[in-house]
């Protein structure tokens, strides 16, 4: 429940949140008495202190708790070095994956009138709303050794489950939602005045495409991509299940960071809880300069 | 290029938007289309631009079947209601697509495509707005960038959806003007859209009232305010009065008593008397077929208009000359000069 709750606030179109902004502007009259205003700005302060500041703080201590040698080394073991390639390898595929699938799917939502509509919009969500856990379990249904297509893929030598194919489709399967949820809105409030204008002017179905529809999504698409590139790269349920954890081989970073953690091998686990830390951090700078030219709507 | 449009039949659902449209529309022609919203007449313009596919009827530019063509070769010029220039080009770049777009062969160069947009855009008249954005334009430039930009790729038949509807009343008068003039300009076969039956009446050659997915009438402004076809039409061009009557063999009958009117042909039943608000001629108690009290009374330029109560309860209001001044409490005669009666 808390995973679908985190989810459903960073997917917040940024249209929605300007709107809410300037109604709040707008009622902005401040009636509560001084006391009140303190004591509730502290409690704001002290909770974002205990619950986000704290941990990220505690990451980066025990990270460095033995030096930045020790620290450097930890990333620099190979098993450690082969998760992190692991990971930007999954990562790349399948954000490059969902952003195809992602545009096209908004692209068809946003722009077309079709029986199934509603339909295709929830099966859209349905990532969001499934434990990963129970989507990796879907996919050991489908392709483990028991599954329904195991047989098959046994008798022509096939490895996706406990191998790389596996972790990027359990990853496609988890942030699917990313880019489409965040441009299908974006490209409803647009309309499609100006790609029939474009048609009028003689241009085709592509030349409306790549000279109309994505200048004017543009970052939007970003804005998805970024959000998805940053669950792919921190996905655990889903991957856990598929990968097998094989050392040196379908290790992702935050499962290595749990093998590493059950090892006692603090500085290691948090030197790579650090990286993935930093994602987020840059993550969040990146989406917070990005929104601003999605709420100005100003290519 | 002259557009035929024949038996023309949209639905989306179970609404009719288009019933069994046919229309002629004849070379270097400017045609209005008006109606009430939901009349289809957006419908009947989207059709024709190839925006929208009719579910029976045929569509011919020049006698050749035009819906075989889709939007995108089929030449036509077209001005959305909201202008839908692309927010992300200058408007240099935004009358320049239709010429970027072109297939290579025929495709102008660099330099033709600058002459070209340069020119379009002194023909509107906003060269100097060239390396601006849409949105730092105002309601009536973006108008008329969305105008040139339709130009550009040298249409043979120009639609405009509501052109002037999301403008203020002065710049809208200035474009209608201006449009007018355009059109004698470069004589291009064009329709226009619109609910206001003062711009339909003001610039177009031809008028086609619509209404609910039907033609009502089609002629001059001048034709269809003096013979409206129906009673949409009447009351829908220009203030009408409308008096419930019942019309027998030879008589019409209003609340009762008999009118000294002829029914004009109208059927028997009950039925509608129109009279327009200045064909109300006013004169001393007993000089006409109405009866009525002056309620209140409105003086502005060349005229009066006057609430009048009739004796059966019904308040018209008519438009009297000046001259001979109205005043509240007055018992009047009231004659029509000229009048209609349609069925109810």
């Amino acid at each position: 429940m808390t995973m679908q709750l985190t989810h459903s606030v960073s997917l917040t179109p940024p249209a929605d949140k300007a709107r809410a902004r300037a109604s709040a502007a707008a009622a902005g009259i401040r009636t509560e008495p001084k006391l009140v205003r303190i004591a509730v700005i502290t409690l704001a302060v002290l909770f974002l202190t205990v619950f986000v500041v704290l941990p990220l703080v505690v990451v980066f201590a025990q990270a460095f708790s033995k030096g930045i040698a020790a620290y450097l080394a930890a990333l620099s073991e190979p098993e450690a070095q082969s998760a992190i390639r692991l990971t930007l390898l999954v990562a790349a595929i399948s954000v490059g994956l969902n952003l195809l699938f992602g545009v096209i799917a908004a692209w068809a939502i946003a722009k077309f009138e079709f029986n199934g509509k509603t339909f295709l919009i929830s099966l859209i969500d349905l990532p969001f709303s499934v434990s990963p856990v129970i989507s990796g379990l879907v996919f050991v249904l489908l392709f483990g050794a028991q599954g329904y297509w195991g047989a098959w893929l046994r008798e022509h030598d096939i490895q996706i489950l406990f191998a790389v194919p596996g972790i990027v489709l359990a990853t496609t399967f988890v942030t699917f939602p990313f880019v489409a949820r965040a441009l299908i809105p974006l490209m409803q409030e647009q309309g499609t005045q100006e790609e029939e204008a474009a048609i009028s002017l003689g241009a085709s179905g592509l030349q409306t495409f790549f000279r109309v529809t994505l200048p004017n999504i543009k970052w939007g698409v970003l804005y998805g991509v970024l959000l998805c590139n940053a669950r792919a790269m921190g996905e655990f349920g889903a991957v856990s299940v598929v990968s097998g954890h094989i050392r040196g081989e379908t290790n992702t970073m935050p499962l290595f960071v749990e093998i590493l953690y059950n090892e006692y091998q603090f500085v290691a686990a948090f030197g790579i809880a650090s990286l993935l830390a930093m994602l987020a951090l840059v993550t969040l700078v990146i989406k917070a300069i990005l929104e601003r030219h999605l709420d100005e709507g100003q290519p | 290029m002259s557009i035929e449009v024949r038996n023309l039949i949209k639905r989306f659902g179970s609404f009719t938007a288009l019933d069994g449209v046919d229309l002629k529309v004849e070379n270097g022609e400017l045609l209005a289309l008006l109606g009430p919203s939901g009349s289809g007449k957006t419908t009947l313009l989207r059709i024709i631009a190839g925006l929208d596919w009719p579910d029976e009827g045929e569509v011919a530019f020049n006698g050749e079947d035009a819906l075989a063509r889709g939007a995108r070769e089929r030449n036509v010029g077209f001005v959305f209601q909201h202008y839908a220039l692309f927010r992300h080009m200058t408007v240099f770049e935004n009358v320049a697509f239709g010429l970027r777009v072109q297939p290579r062969a025929v495709r102008k160069n660099e330099a033709g495509i600058r002459a070209r947009v340069k020119e379009l855009l002194d023909l509107v008249q906003l060269d100097w707005l060239a390396d601006h954005y849409p949105n730092q334009l105002s309601g009536g430039q973006r108008q008329r960038i969305a105008l040139a930009r339709a130009l550009a790729i040298e249409p043979r038949i120009l639609l405009l959806d509501e052109p002037f509807g999301a403008l203020d009343a002065k710049v809208r008068k200035e474009l209608r003007k201006w449009l007018r003039s355009l059109h004698r300009e470069i004589n291009l076969t064009s329709i226009f859209v619109t609910h206001d039956q003062e711009e339909a009446l003001e610039v177009a050659n031809r008028l086609v009232v619509m209404d609910k997915g039907r033609i009502e009438q089609i002629g001059s402004p001048g034709d269809i305010y003096d013979n409206p076809a129906s009673a949409f039409v009447h009351g829908f061009i220009g203030e009408s009065i409308v008096l419930p009557v019942e019309v027998a063999e030879g008589s019409v009958r209003f609340g009762g008593s008999l009118l000294n009117i002829a029914p004009d042909g109208a059927a028997c039943g009950a039925s509608k008397l129109f009279v327009r608000r200045h064909e109300m001629a006013v004169g001393p108690s007993g000089s006409g077929v109405f009866e009525g009290t002056v309620h209140h009374v409105r003086s502005f330029g060349p005229v009066q208009r006057a609430e009048v109560a009739l004796a059966g309860g019904e308040v018209i209001e008519i438009d009297a000359p000046r001259g001979k001044e109205l005043h509240a409490g007055d018992t009047v005669g009231l004659q029509p000069r000229r009048y209609r009666i349609f069925a109810a």
